[in-house]
């Protein structure tokens, strides 16, 4: 029953050939970033997201409006988590791949949430184990590449920590640095700063961007808050592709 | 849904996948892929639900063709190759069976409504206050006592030579010795509704607990409060409403269990004639095996008891909802409800102190020396019961722990397996899941275990641990399940998804972060389903044909016999043996977790 848009879409189909390569948004495959083919999402008749744009590596574009405006929708859509009610048209390219079909877990899409998911059952630690590539292998080189990532955090020292007795903003820089263990292909930030006190938030932003830029991710940012707009740099839009 | 929406929603788009959006438009000719979301669900059921359904209804099915069959004389292996009505006319030209019938209506129905009376008036008097928190925190130790056990200390309290008696003698009664008085096994049935009350009440207080959280019940309480109404008919009118359709399948469970009990009614009802399905034992028991057609007859004629005793209550649920309307809208305020609230104190204090005096009961008489009337406390105390029945303890508690774990075990990776297929395909079971899950708790055991020993031998299957571990689980899987289900589907699904966008698989998502975070609930529901399992009787007696003894089988074997001390200890262990596992569900997640802040604190 559910899966009855399956029937119509079957597995990611070639591109048309004819009109279809000069579209310019039909980048060649190896092409780096994020690209949002013609990416459309729609509930019912109501069209949430319509967007074609793409996101260089080290680039960040924000995506503004106020809620039930289809921030969501699109960051499901990326993350691969559409419930089954809507219809998803168009591709999502990440480095050429083209992930549109994929499970989350094989997306390589990086997600920080407004709160920041720390497993509360694992240690700091084993946290961003979870999260390190398992191409890291070997126990001592694991936890060199922890200690550092948690150095790079200004988080020494804290691997065997309870998640649950560190800060707010030190919470937000171990979901971080797990989510960059994990070398995702791009960044994708769904109000992460929001519960964040006032004078942490502009610290645990710069700390961000700054990070997403060293990675060289193509990172996408949704929010409503125009300070997170402005600090992250790149071009402001809404989910339905009108700039801001 | 999404099928059904096509037509009315999807218009605009060709079903090809072709669809000209505003912006593929824009962006000259579209780069065209029309995705279904990732990891779309799968087609069917699935393998979890469907085996879990068959292990769980094909017993009843099966057991209740058995019964079937023999009940209209067909039975080849006792020379019943015929159909015929002679079992029904035996059946009906038994001596006082209208009297067995009356008997198991008549304790149903109102150890029904005296359950839900007193668990309706607990919650209206207590909901939201602290008296509140302290019965929530009594309630599983009283449910973990095996029916059995419960009733062997409230008939211990209650016998003339009981502490009651005990302690109104010689000053209030002038009884110098025990009097002569049927209490227990009274002819009306009265102390076996008493004893199913103390064991139903804290089930369907349970339960309750359960629906309030769904029925927004402290918000609408709290609007009529503002409104002038007293504390219950503020629940009464603006909870219950909510609450009751919930709780329905639980109720409808708790009439089947109480018109159909047997070991309960063993201890504490009447014997000549005794309810029907006691009788229906002894006739499958009986060394004369023509007696089983007349009991195959009889168990049809319970379940058709059953069947209607729950007709009558949707008329009594019709006829009070349209009371209940009535009064309502009346918009009478009651504010003055003291002496009610009193009364709903009382009833949950009587029942907490009858179970717990009762198994204090069962261990003070286990290690009675002398214990003259009206003594409080017998003379001597002597471990002489003990040093003599630890050897012919040990060997059931063994069996009972075995099949205990074993069945559990089963019961949870089945009820785990359903519920990961359900969240994985983001569909929750309807009201007709709830009646598949409710059915083995609302067909009488009596009407389908006969006919599932003689399915069972008929298909070869040998009557043994196996067999019995398999007959468990018809009843340990619903209360698992239902113990797991809340917070299973509770859970923070954006664990899964952090852990899924670090590329985790489903697999690890499950095994790593769900099943350690869901750590306590498992412990819990393998408790509850273990405490199920050591409670049962009558699939233990029927299905292992005798030849497995568990704790249960062999204190209510005692039953008869009237010797307390033995009584006291067989009770005592049996009122024990859930004990350890709930420990283990409280302690082990405690330990495990014990420097995790967010773990402890969740629950």
């Amino acid at each position: 029953m559910k899966d009855a848009a399956k029937d119509e879409a079957g597995p990611p189909v070639p591109r048309p050939s004819g009109p279809a390569a000069e579209s310019p948004s039909a980048a060649p495959a190896e092409t780096p970033g994020l690209h949002l083919e013609a990416l459309s999402v729609r509930l019912g008749d109501e069209l949430l997201v319509a967007l074609d744009r793409h996101i260089a590596p080290g680039e960040v574009l924000t995506v503004m409006g106020p809620s039930g405006s289809g921030k969501s929708t699109l960051l499901a859509a990326i993350t691969g988590t559409l419930a089954p009610a809507f219809r998803l048209t168009g591709r999502i390219r990440l480095a050429g791949r083209d992930i549109t079909a994929l499970p989350t877990h094989r997306r390589g899409v990086g997600l920080m949430m407004q709160d920041d998911v720390l497993f509360p059952h694992l240690s700091v630690g084993a946290n961003l184990a979870f999260g390190l590539a398992p191409s890291i292998r070997g126990r001592a080189a694991r936890c060199a590449r922890i200690d550092q990532a948690l150095s790079d955090a200004g988080l020494e020292g804290m691997a065997a920590r309870d998640p649950a007795t560190l800060s707010g903003g030190q919470r937000s820089r171990v979901a971080l640095m797990r989510t960059l263990l994990s070398e995702p292909g791009a960044l994708l930030l769904d109000e992460p700063f929001s519960k964040l006190d006032a004078d942490r938030r502009a610290q645990i932003r710069a700390f961000t961007f700054a990070q997403a830029r060293a990675y060289g991710l193509p990172t996408l940012l949704v929010t409503h808050d125009a300070a997170d707009a402005a600090d992250a740099g790149g071009p402001v839009i809404t989910p339905d592709g009108r700039p801001l | 849904m999404a099928s059904a929406n096509r037509p009315r929603h999807g218009g605009d788009c060709a079903p090809d996948g072709h669809a000209m959006s505003p912006v593929t438009a824009k962006a000259s000719t579209p780069p065209v892929t029309e995705s279904a979301p990732p990891a779309p669900p799968r087609r069917g059921p699935g393998w979890a639900p469907i085996l879990t359904i068959a292990v769980m209804l094909g017993p009843v099915l099966a057991g209740i063709a058995g019964t079937a069959a023999p009940a209209f004389g067909w039975l080849p292996a006792l020379g019943g190759d015929g159909l015929s009505l002679r079992p029904w006319a035996e059946l009906f030209a038994t001596p006082g069976l209208g009297i067995s019938v009356r008997l198991s209506l008549v304790t149903g129905l109102v150890a029904t409504a005296l359950s839900l009376a007193i668990t309706l008036l607990i919650v209206a008097a207590f909901q939201g206050t602290r008296t509140f928190a302290l019965i929530e925190r009594l309630l599983s130790p009283l449910l973990s006592v095996p029916h059995a056990a419960a009733a062997f200390g409230l008939a211990f309290l209650i016998a003339p030579s009981g502490w009651i008696a005990r302690a109104f003698s010689p000053w209030a009664t002038g009884w110098e010795r025990p009097p002569d008085l049927l209490i227990v096994s009274d002819p009306a049935g009265l102390s076996l509704i008493a004893g199913l009350v103390a064991k139903e009440v804290p089930f369907l207080l349970l339960m309750t607990l359960a629906a309030l959280g769904q029925a927004r019940a402290r918000e609408a309480r709290l609007t009529a409060l503002t409104l002038g109404y007293g504390p219950l008919a503020s629940w009464a009118k603006a909870v219950l409403p909510a609450v009751y359709p919930q709780i329905r399948l639980p109720v409808f469970a708790v009439l089947a269990y109480s018109m159909s009990v047997v070991d309960v009614a063993q201890i504490l009802g009447p014997t000549t004639p005794p309810p029907l399905s006691v009788q229906l034992v002894e006739w499958m028991r009986d060394p004369d095996l023509a007696l089983r057609f007349r009991a195959a007859a009889g168990a049809l004629l319970q379940i058709g008891l059953v069947v209607a005793a729950l007709g009558l209550w949707r008329l009594g649920e019709i006829a009070a909802a349209r009371l209940g309307r009535a009064w309502t809208v009346a918009g009478t305020r009651h504010a003055r409800d003291h002496a009610l609230r009193i009364a709903a104190g009382g009833a949950a204090v009587t029942i907490t102190l009858a179970v717990a005096l009762g198994l204090a009961g069962l261990a003070v008489w286990s290690m009675a020396g002398l214990w003259r009337f009206p003594d409080a406390l017998p003379g001597t105390l002597t471990d002489r019961i003990w040093q003599r029945e630890a050897a012919q303890i040990a060997p059931p508690a063994l069996t009972t722990a075995v099949i205990a774990i074993t069945a559990a075990l089963i019961a949870l990776v089945l009820a785990v397996a359903c519920l990961q297929t359900e969240f994985r395909r983001g569909t929750r079971p309807g009201a007709g899941g709830q009646w598949l899950l409710y059915l083995p708790l609302i067909v009488p055991q009596t009407g389908f275990l006969f006919g599932l020993q003689i399915a069972a031998s008929s298909a070869g299957i040998p009557p043994g641990l196996a067999a019995v571990i398999a007959a468990h689980l018809v009843f340990v899987l619903p209360y698992v399940f239902l113990s797991l289900a809340g917070p299973w589907r509770a859970w923070d699904q954006r664990q899964a998804l952090a852990a899924a966008s670090l590329g985790a698989s489903p697999a690890r998502v499950l095994l790593a972060v769900r099943l350690p975070m869901m750590l306590a609930p498992l412990a819990t529901a393998l408790a509850v389903g273990m405490a199920v399992s050591i409670g049962q009787y009558l699939p233990t007696l029927l299905i292992g044909a005798g030849r497995v003894a568990t704790l249960t089988t062999e204190a209510v074997a005692l039953a008869a016999g009237g010797d307390r001390r033995l009584i006291g200890a067989w009770g005592l262990v049996q009122a024990l043996a859930p004990l350890p596992g709930f420990a283990l569900a409280l302690i082990l997640p405690a330990l495990v977790w014990r420097r995790r802040r967010g773990m402890t604190a969740a629950r």
